[in-house]
């Protein structure tokens, strides 16, 4: 048993990134816009949040600052996808190679300063005997629980009340949306921008809590792996807490196969995550196969009012 | 449809001008050789030869590293080693930082050399890849880091560090209580073989019955998969650890969980004192200042260097602040005896992990027989893939 909540303590550890990424990548998707550029913007939010943490020690302001440089670059995205109608897939790919290389820039005179125990953990110490939830609950830091309540207050938001109902509405119809005297440009602007500060927060999350040092490519194709959880998840924010968490186990099941003493040379054991991915996505296929995809129906095509598609 | 066709041109161009910008960037910090790779340098003097007051040529010197400067370990380590030597013989040398250990590398090294005398390439993966521009570049002096092939005009340089990791295990196996110790390595290859094999005699030197799981990451540098790889560990048990890495993320996951950790290449304190146990350091400066000033005095030749405690080209990091001092003492005259000769860390007998005997009783293995070390000694736990 202990193994177990070991696992899943590592699994949150190392999903809680992934998880805020993902998120973000929902509420822009669910507007109709593709995101591709979660990698950039995260490591864009986690060079930014170094740089912050690093002068002034103050938490909320590096978590604001991630936040606000993910912002402007998603403000970027939404007026080249939006108001210039220009191709959402190369936006985001130019997202990307702009974040990769302009972080990489930035980051050159704080690789390797150590930035530890930046995020104050919550200690439930009279959680801590309860068998499995104690060893699971009790020592996370404030943005994990921030990511728990964010999954549902984006799950009750995007299916419960009539601002969810309205974003579906512009993802999958917007003219409709439009006669209906909702605003759509206006609303996809705003929804890529919160959406892209949540993928800058991912940035910073997986910088002051999971690998305590900036260097430079440090999401290591996570982004790309949100992208990959949007789908997996078919746009739900409770879905993406398990696919993010499950794909966060994948992270660290190879080190704890080789500590079994297995004869698996530990080269295969690092494609694990790859093939799961391929498994993964070759059994929801199949799965699904009969049903509709879950995709907001307009995602990828510009909305220009009156002109028919 | 002309309207959008419009709006997509416009995004186009802007695209092309982020793509710009963005290449922009990469060229100041990637792979060339150009004055903001050198800090503080300035690379349109260094490429000229400079003259000294004796009228001697001066060479012009450039480094290839695999990471950054600032990882806190293994480049630290050579650039520290390229500022004592610049400051010696008073000339700036070029540096290239985060050069792929493949094709990429000898196109680095290519470019550099067209317009260097000696270049300095810090990586074992940089070995086939120097070897061929050497060949190319007859006049250049190459000089490699921990491999085994040589020319006319290459040289390859390393030290026993494997010494001061027999003394970070003395250290190690006194303070551990759980008996398990951890050992995060960066690929199955004899230079990190011969470190765990060393810094487990050195505690079986103190504590036998203390066991020492390795766990591989498969990479020199990706703190995220190094502190992933400790994590494991110490979820096993673990509390001591040490890593034969280039960044300090295992010593940080350790001190997270109030365990003792090491790192390599280079004093980690500052990253963690209270977890600090120690672990082998290079001091690489005095031997670049000399294979400079052999190239400046015609004196150099082609040689497989390598260094140890005794020349000062390996070390050992001060232990860390909750070390107590009977464990220093021990390690102190450990050292002590390393240093006069009196201790041979791989002297027999030595069986390995599956008790077969590998070294009789009164003897020792020889330099070669080390480097191409692959098996693991008894109380090792971990696979090696054949």
């Amino acid at each position: 048993m202990d193994v177990f909540v070991q696992i899943i303590v590592a699994a949150i550890s190392s999903g809680t990134p992934l998880l805020f990424a993902t998120l973000g990548g929902i509420l822009i998707e669910r507007s109709g816009i593709i995101q591709l550029g979660a990698e950039g913007l995260m490591l864009m939010g986690a060079v930014i949040a170094c740089m912050t943490y690093l002068h002034t020690g103050n938490l909320a302001l590096t978590l604001i600052a991630a936040c606000a440089i993910s912002a402007v670059l998603g403000v970027v995205h939404a007026f080249m996808c939006v108001t210039l109608r220009a191709n959402q897939i190369v936006s985001g790919l130019a997202l990307t190679l702009f974040g990769t290389g302009l972080s990489a820039y930035l980051g050159k005179s704080i690789t390797g300063q150590p930035v530890a125990g930046a995020v104050p953990k919550v200690n439930l110490t009279w959680l801590e005997d309860v068998p499995v939830i104690g060893g699971i609950f009790s020592h996370l830091d404030i943005l994990t629980w921030f990511s728990f309540i964010l999954v549902i207050v984006l799950h009750l938001y995007i299916h419960r009340t009539s601002w969810g109902l309205h974003l579906r509405a512009i993802g999958d119809n917007p003219p409709t949306a439009d006669v209906m005297g909702i605003r759509v440009q206006s609303f996809r602007y705003g929804y890529i921008i919160i959406g892209s500060m949540l993928i800058g927060l991912a940035g910073a999350d997986l910088l002051l809590v999971y690998s305590p040092t900036w260097i430079e490519g440090m999401t290591a194709g996570r982004g790309w792996i949100a992208v990959a959880l949007i789908i997996f998840a078919r746009w739900n924010p409770i879905r993406a807490l398990f696919c993010a968490y499950f794909f966060g186990a994948l992270d660290t099941i190879g080190f704890r196969i080789q500590l079994i003493g297995s004869e698996v040379p530990s080269y295969f054991l690092k494609m694990i995550p790859y093939i799961v991915t391929i498994l993964v996505l070759m059994f929801l296929g199949w799965r699904n196969r009969n049903k509709p995809s879950g995709s907001p129906e307009s995602l990828g095509t510009p909305y220009i009012r009156e002109q028919r598609f | 449809m002309k309207h959008l066709a419009k709006a997509r041109s416009v995004g186009l161009a802007l695209l092309v001008l982020m793509v710009v910008i963005l290449s922009a960037c990469s060229s100041n910090n990637n792979n060339k050789p150009s004055e903001t790779a050198n800090s503080g340098g300035n690379a349109s003097s260094s490429t000229e030869p400079a003259a000294t007051d004796s009228g001697k040529k001066m060479p012009r010197v450039a480094f290839v590293y695999i990471g950054p400067p600032g990882d806190g370990g293994w480049t630290f380590e050579h650039d520290n080693g390229r500022k004592y030597m610049e400051e010696k013989l008073g000339i700036k040398a070029d540096t290239v930082e985060n050069v792929p250990e493949s094709a990429d590398a000898e196109r680095v090294i290519t470019e550099l050399a067209q317009n260097h005398d000696v270049i300095f390439t810090t990586s074992f993966g940089y070995m086939d890849y120097t070897l061929n521009v050497a060949k190319k570049f007859p006049n250049v002096k190459f000089l490699h880091t921990a491999g085994y092939k040589t020319a006319d005009n290459m040289g390859t340089y390393f030290g026993k560090n494997y010494e001061a990791s027999y003394l970070t295990g003395i250290a190690a196996g006194k303070m551990t209580k759980s008996n398990v110790i951890g050992y995060v390595g960066a690929f199955p290859i004899p230079e990190v073989i011969y470190n765990i094999n060393a810094f487990a005699l050195g505690i079986q030197s103190v504590n036998p019955d203390a066991k020492v799981d390795v766990v591989w990451s498969n990479t020199w540098y990706d703190p995220t998969a190094e502190r992933q790889a400790a994590i494991s560990l110490l979820d096993k048990g673990a509390d001591v650890l040490l890593a034969y890495q280039d960044s300090p993320a295992t010593l940080q996951a350790a001190a997270e969980r109030g365990a003792l950790a090491g790192g390599n290449d280079s004093d980690m304190t500052r990253y963690a004192p209270e977890a600090y146990l120690t672990n082998p350091t290079w001091n690489w400066g005095p031997y670049y200042t000399q294979v400079v000033q052999s190239v400046i005095d015609g004196t150099w030749k082609s040689e497989q260097f390598s260094g140890d405690m005794k020349d000062g080209m390996v070390g050992l990091a001060p232990l860390g602040s909750s070390i107590p001092d009977d464990v220093k003492k021990l390690v102190e005259d450990a050292k002590a005896k390393i240093l006069s000769g009196e201790l041979d860390v791989f002297s027999g007998p030595i069986t390995d992990a599956s008790g077969a005997s590998k070294l009789e009783a009164g003897k020792a293995l020889s330099l070669e027989q080390v480097l191409e070390m692959n098996w693991f000694v008894k109380g090792v736990e971990g696979t090696i893939p054949q």
